[in-house]
């Protein structure tokens, strides 16, 4: 269920690479317990702009803000360094496209989820224990694997442990980039459903960047199309890929199989 | 205002614009003024192409409005769908306006009886209350039990429509909107959609339907709606509903 509060806000973030301008005068907003998918095609902006309001790229311009403890709007880049990596560890999840870039290969799928639960600040050992079995089981592996390494998974199954990784802290918000992205259709489907379940079950709010537009009518309650750095269409998602307004939408949207 | 009016439609209008076909304008209606009161089955009449699915999906703002309002009565109060923010549609249509469309919108590896508790569910109802409800409905359409713990993906396009009865019949919305609801289903599975409607109106649900059916519609529309060719355009004569 959406909530009233608003958790992240962004006020005209412009993100620049040298001369090029990657996002343009970018504003939105985030309630808690809603999914906010931003759509677009390569190069249009949506992950500099993920990157950007994730605190791992400052704005050549703008605000990004997030309600820091549940205790009001505040800017992320106003924040110390550690004070925004505790951010970053303790209130926040990543997902990214590659689970090679949110996992560590070299320890076992069960440290990899429960380390974001040993630095913000758990200490008994029974308690990870469980909550690396919980969360295996959560997303739909094998108990029996929790001592194995990620590097002898599939990538299907590796993408799962970065989803159970980036959630079993109890985040209140998560951002995702091409959650899905790089898998097979089967797995994709498997791992979506899983994912929307896992939304809907923790009432979480999330931010996701997806180039499939698929992907976004299933997770999103709202939806952002992007083109050459700037929102060109932003609403309802249904709205938005059933009645686009936009022709640069009209033409996506029509193009999608 | 009359006190109690469920869903009141003023001064719609809808106009498509395809930019990436020579920006052709495509008016489908204007002007459109409808009030459904509870207890009401209002069903949209007019020949085909006059706009009777783009109401509806205006009305469920699935489309934007180009013109005008569409008032719901929300948590006590009318909102207008063309107007409030996203997060409110979300909320309006989670707690007041159901739809229930002519195919079923299939999520991958749902099974059946998941898919009809999901507004329950997403209403407060507890997981054994959602499913007593899911299995009443299925059973009433006849839907065997050997489907229920299945995707409906591989499901006859009768049964998928079934399983999409019972997920909008499910929770008690108080406004309703079906668009053509009994289209791919036979005579037995169409009275007991009929029966579902007749005991929504007692219930005083409000209701738009488009139904081709004409036994259908005669059994449960309480009156029609005539949509009239676009103002703009020449008037062309209206199929008598």
């Amino acid at each position: 269920m959406i909530g009233n509060e608003i958790l992240l806000e962004a006020r005209g973030v412009t993100v620049r690479y040298g001369l090029t301008v990657a996002c343009d005068n970018v504003s939105l907003d985030l309630r808690a317990g809603e999914v906010l998918g931003i759509v677009g095609e390569s190069g249009s902006g949506k992950t500099s702009l993920l990157t950007s309001l994730s605190g791992r790229l400052r704005p050549a311009s703008g605000e990004v803000l997030f309600d820091v403890g549940g205790q009001g709007l505040t800017d992320v880049y106003g924040l110390s360094e550690p004070e925004r990596r505790r951010v970053r560890r303790e209130e926040w999840g990543f997902v990214h496209q590659n689970p090679r870039d949110g996992l560590r290969l070299r320890i076992s799928a069960g440290g990899n989820i429960v380390e974001p639960l040993l630095m913000c600040g758990e200490r008994h050992y029974d308690t990870m224990r469980g909550e690396a079995l919980e969360w295996l089981s959560r997303v739909e592996l094998d108990v029996a694997r929790v001592d194995q390494r990620p590097s002898q998974f599939s990538g299907g199954m590796q993408q799962r442990v970065q989803i159970a990784r980036a959630l079993a802290h109890q985040p209140r918000l998560v951002f995702m980039d091409e959650p899905t992205g790089g898998l097979d259709v089967s797995v994709q489907a498997r791992l979506l459903d899983l994912l929307r379940g896992l939304v809907r079950e923790l009432g979480l709010a999330v931010m996701v960047v997806t180039h499939d537009l698929a992907v976004a009518r299933l997770l999103a309650d709202r939806l952002m199309v992007m083109k050459n750095g700037r929102v060109v269409e932003a609403g309802l998602t249904d709205q938005v890929l059933d009645d686009p307004q936009d022709a640069y939408t009209q033409l996506l949207v029509s193009a999608a199989m | 205002m009359s006190d109690n009016v469920s869903l009141r439609i003023t001064g719609l209008a809808k106009t498509f614009t395809l930019h990436n076909q020579g920006s052709a304008v495509i008016p489908v209606f204007g002007g459109l003024e409808l009030d459904v009161f509870p207890g009401e089955c209002v069903v949209l009449a007019g020949r085909s192409g006059v706009g009777k699915s783009t109401l509806m999906r205006a009305i469920y703002a699935n489309y934007r409005t180009s013109a005008g309002h569409v008032l719901v009565r929300h948590r006590g109060e009318m909102v207008d769908l063309a107007t409030v923010a996203p997060q409110q549609v979300v909320d309006v249509r989670r707690v007041t306006l159901g739809h229930v469309g002519q195919f079923l919108r299939v999520i991958p590896r749902v099974p059946a009886l998941g898919i009809v508790m999901e507004p329950l569910l997403a209403n407060g109802w507890s997981r054994e209350d959602a499913e007593a409800r899911a299995k009443a409905l299925l059973t009433r359409l006849n839907l065997p039990e050997a489907l229920w713990s299945l995707p409906p993906a591989t499901f006859s396009g009768g049964e998928q429509q079934r399983v999409n009865i019972a997920r909008g019949f499910a929770f008690r919305y108080p406004i309703m909107l079906l668009d053509e609801p009994t289209a791919s289903l036979d005579p037995a599975n169409r009275d007991i959609v009929v029966e579902l409607i007749h005991e929504a109106l007692a219930d005083g649900v409000a209701m738009v339907g488009i139904f081709h059916d004409v036994d259908v519609r005669e059994r449960v529309a309480t009156r029609d709606f005539v949509i009239s060719a676009f103002a703009a355009q020449t008037p062309v004569e209206v199929e008598a509903a």
